[in-house]
């Protein structure tokens, strides 16, 4: 039914048609209102026969999950942030165990600095947990993935975690058709877990591996993983002709078919290098965007044949890996190994900086020309960096620098920090 | 190892007709579910536990007197540590029960999972049972216990209480009694062993979450144990119990003492059993012939050092612990109120 909704409540919604058994709640900026909207939902007996847990953190939560998945509940949480990295024990081994748990994450900063705005740090801090990892760029996908990953998880045993920015996707009133039960019963089957702890037929669970067959079992998982290559799009398919929308995928071409330079990236962001794109190609660039759904698996192939005729790529993302550079970006990069094309890793929004047309503009007409050093950080105040470097190299104490940078960006005294 | 279809399996170590808690003074029904053929075996035999566990005992009857309780539906939950190690290297399980291992602290989170899930599904006759050293219980496990236990999730869990983390080789845990001698309080310096003044007791906090149950319990009294798991069963809400479970690694003690050393713990006052309902003490077990601390002390290398001269002050903080165990939960019987 078509509303003019939250991110969240319509995520909440879609997550309900989904039938869940088992919701545990914790709540962290930006993903609350999603728990918050289910547990409603469950109280008013919208959503079945579903037990909503109240947690006391996030490593509860995830272990909660792991337990109701276990005893072959369909369960759901959501989390971001610090609760990502707090539950991250449990997120390891919720997928080690091949639980198919869905899990929401709203995307937003790690500090410290402490900072509840979005970028990409927790899903990235989970990226090699063997979760299935699938970005969102809106709403109706938000609402429409999460359909899907329920399918997923269930169909190669493995947890899936939805990725929407946080505030930009989660806090945004945007006009969502939100999926209608009938359409999800006919997506998606009742849940029939692989493994269960059933007094019926006892099984042992989580036991100990040595060196003579870890690797196999890791092996598995990776293998698993490449089996959603094929299942994603195919659902995605499936999804279309029951729904009539194109959600989910492992990627999706933004006019960056024969184009000398194709921007990629991930999420929300989407939205808005859509309409910069097309305004540099009417200033007569030939460049288009490619958008990355799932980034674990991350599709590799695909990705090399979309790419395989540009003169250049510009890795955009939220996401930092401190001492290298763009996550993302060597992601890409890895990907076209065989192919001689310069990827330019640009690194912005963290901690959610605004990324406007403007400032983007500004930064792909570098881009184009190929004067984008490496990596690239998007719209970084240089002269506030040097000014507190210097201050560290003057000052023998000189405290904490987010608290003096965040001075100096404020214009107030002690812009080098002499008089702190 | 195989599972046997058959469950009536040759009596091993435990037997109709010993004299061991009385049983040849009861009659059939009042007899301890390890002398019955038919009990569970829910922990197999060819584990791998050192000689004289604690542990492998009490988590055993435990186990075995819970399947009973619950019609042999039951599934469990277990923390990392000893248990969990010397019963599951893959592929051998001793467990003979659907059984789960997740991680360190998160027992009784998985346990309120396994809850939940059953509930949703609409299967309401089969029990939870949560389990782990008292590491994984009252340290690293000690939010998800109490969440747990906050939230009154259908769970029953069961602490191993060996004093200290045996899994990874004998490091002070919360439950580590003052002075004694672990791997992390070594008997150096001038005040050797566990620091006096700490530790905790989780079954008093149990108790303050008003949780339905809370008991403890040792392996060298198995009967009590099993009444107590079997009243837990009878509850539903989380229940906690504590078994205290010598571990002869670990405290230096012989393995043919694991009950001679236990029977002294609770005889002495230095480990109180005792019962509790909705935050309120329900029984006590009254200490008969109340045996000396130190008797239960020089059992146990980990303590040899308190009876070195100019370590009298620990021997006495010891001494005091039971004192004060007496003295909260009226542990000696009117009789020998005087001793
Ligand atoms: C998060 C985490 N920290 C530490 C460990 C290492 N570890 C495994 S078992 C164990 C000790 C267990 O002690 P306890 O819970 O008392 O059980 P016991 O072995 O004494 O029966 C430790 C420290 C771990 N597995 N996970
Ligand atoms: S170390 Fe202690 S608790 Fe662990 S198996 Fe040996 S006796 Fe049992
Ligand atoms: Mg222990």
């Amino acid at each position: 039914m078509l509303q003019q909704i939250e991110g969240s409540a319509a995520v909440a919604q879609a997550v309900a048609t989904c039938r869940p058994q088992v919701i545990a709640a914790y709540p962290i900026t930006p993903q609350t209102h999603i728990v918050e909207g289910l547990g409603d939902m469950v109280r008013r007996g919208e959503v079945g026969n579903c037990e909503f847990l109240n947690v006391e953190s996030e490593f509860g939560a995830m272990s909660v999950c792991i337990g109701s998945s276990a005893a072959g509940a369909r369960t759901y949480t959501a989390t971001s942030s610090q609760g990502m990295l707090f539950m991250m024990e449990a997120v390891y081994n919720a997928s080690g165990m091949g639980l198919p748990i869905v899990m929401t994450v709203g995307n937003r900063a790690i500090g410290p600095p402490i900072n509840i705005w979005n970028d990409w740090s927790d899903s990235m801090a989970a990226r090699d947990a063997a979760w299935i990892q699938l970005f969102v760029e809106n709403n109706q996908q938000a609402a429409d993935v999460h359909v899907q990953a329920f399918r997923l998880a269930e169909a190669v045993s493995l947890p899936v975690m939805v990725c929407m920015d946080g505030f930009i996707l989660t806090h945004a009133y945007t006009r969502v058709d939100v999926p209608e039960q009938a359409d999800v019963d006919r997506f998606l089957p009742a849940f029939e877990p692989r493994q269960v702890l059933d007094p019926a037929a006892p099984i042992t669970m989580g036991a100990m591996v040595g060196p003579e067959a870890f690797a196999e079992v890791r092996f598995l998982a990776h293998y698993k993983q490449l089996e959603a290559l094929d299942l994603i799009p195919a659902h995605a398919a499936e999804f279309g002709q029951i729904f009539g929308r194109d959600s989910g995928g492992l990627l999706k071409s933004f006019a960056a078919e024969d184009k000398d330079t194709v921007v990629v990236t991930m999420g929300s962001v989407v939205g808005t290098l859509k309409s910069v794109l097309a305004e540099m190609r009417a200033d007569g660039n030939s460049i288009g965007l490619l958008s990355i759904r799932s980034y674990r698996p991350f599709p590799k192939q695909q990705l090399c044949d979309a790419l395989a005729g540009a003169k250049r790529v510009v890795v955009f993302e939220k996401s930092l890996a401190v001492g290298m550079g763009g996550i993302l970006a060597a992601d890409v990069r890895m990907a076209l190994a065989n192919l001689s094309i310069p990827v330019y890793s640009v690194i912005g929004g963290l901690g959610g900086r605004p990324i406007t047309s403007v400032n983007l503009r500004r930064m792909l007409d570098k881009g184009v020309a190929d004067e984008l050093e490496e990596p690239h950080f998007h719209d970084l105040d240089v002269d506030v960096v040097h000014r507190e470097l210097e201050r560290l190299r003057d000052i023998q104490r000189p405290g904490p620098s987010a608290e003096s940078i965040l001075r100096d960006v404020a214009g107030a005294h002690g812009a080098t920090g002499k008089s702190a | 190892m195989s599972r046997t279809p058959d469950s009536q399996q040759r009596v091993k170590f435990y037997q109709t007709g010993t004299f061991t808690v009385g049983n040849r003074l009861l009659d059939d029904a009042q007899r301890t579910v390890q002398a019955s053929v038919e009990r569970a075996n829910s922990l197999d035999s060819g584990h791998r536990a050192c000689q004289g566990c604690g542990e492998a005992l009490g988590a055993r009857y435990v186990v075995d007197a819970a399947l009973r309780a619950a019609d042999d539906k039951l599934v469990a939950a277990n923390a990392t540590g000893c248990l969990e190690v010397f019963t599951t290297p893959y592929p051998e399980s001793a467990w003979r029960l659907p059984w789960i291992h997740s991680l360190f602290g998160n027992a009784p989170a998985v346990g309120a999972g396994i809850a939940a899930g059953l509930r949703a599904r609409g299967i309401d006759d089969v029990r939870v049972l949560a389990q782990g050293g008292d590491g994984g219980t009252t340290d690293i496990g000690m939010g998800c216990l109490s969440g747990m236990f906050d939230r009154n999730d259908d769970v029953f869990y069961v602490c191993y209480n060996n004093q200290a983390y045996m899994n990874t080789g004998v490091q002070r845990s919360s439950q580590t009694p003052p002075a004694a001698r672990t791997a992390t309080t070594t008997v150096a310096g001038s005040e050797p062993g566990n620091e006096l003044g700490t530790g905790k007791s989780v079954p008093l906090i149990a108790m303050a979450h008003g949780i339905p149950y809370v008991a403890t319990a040792s392996v060298h009294d198995l009967h009590d144990l099993e009444l107590k798991v079997a009243r837990a069963m009878e509850f539903h809400g989380a229940r906690y119990l504590e078994v205290f479970v010598p571990c002869p690694l670990g405290w230096g003690s012989k393995p043919a003492d694991t009950i001679k050393v236990a029977r002294l713990a609770t005889q002495s006052g230095m480990f109180p059993l005792f019962e509790a309902e909705y935050g309120e003490i329900t029984a006590t077990t009254k200490i008969r012939t109340r045996s000396p601390v130190d008797e239960y002390l020089k059992l146990q290398r980990r303590f040899a050092h308190v009876f070195q001269p100019g370590n009298e002050h620990q021997l006495e903080a010891l001494r005091q612990v039971a004192e004060r165990n007496i003295r909260r939960f009226d542990l000696v019987a009117d009789t020998e109120d005087s001793a």
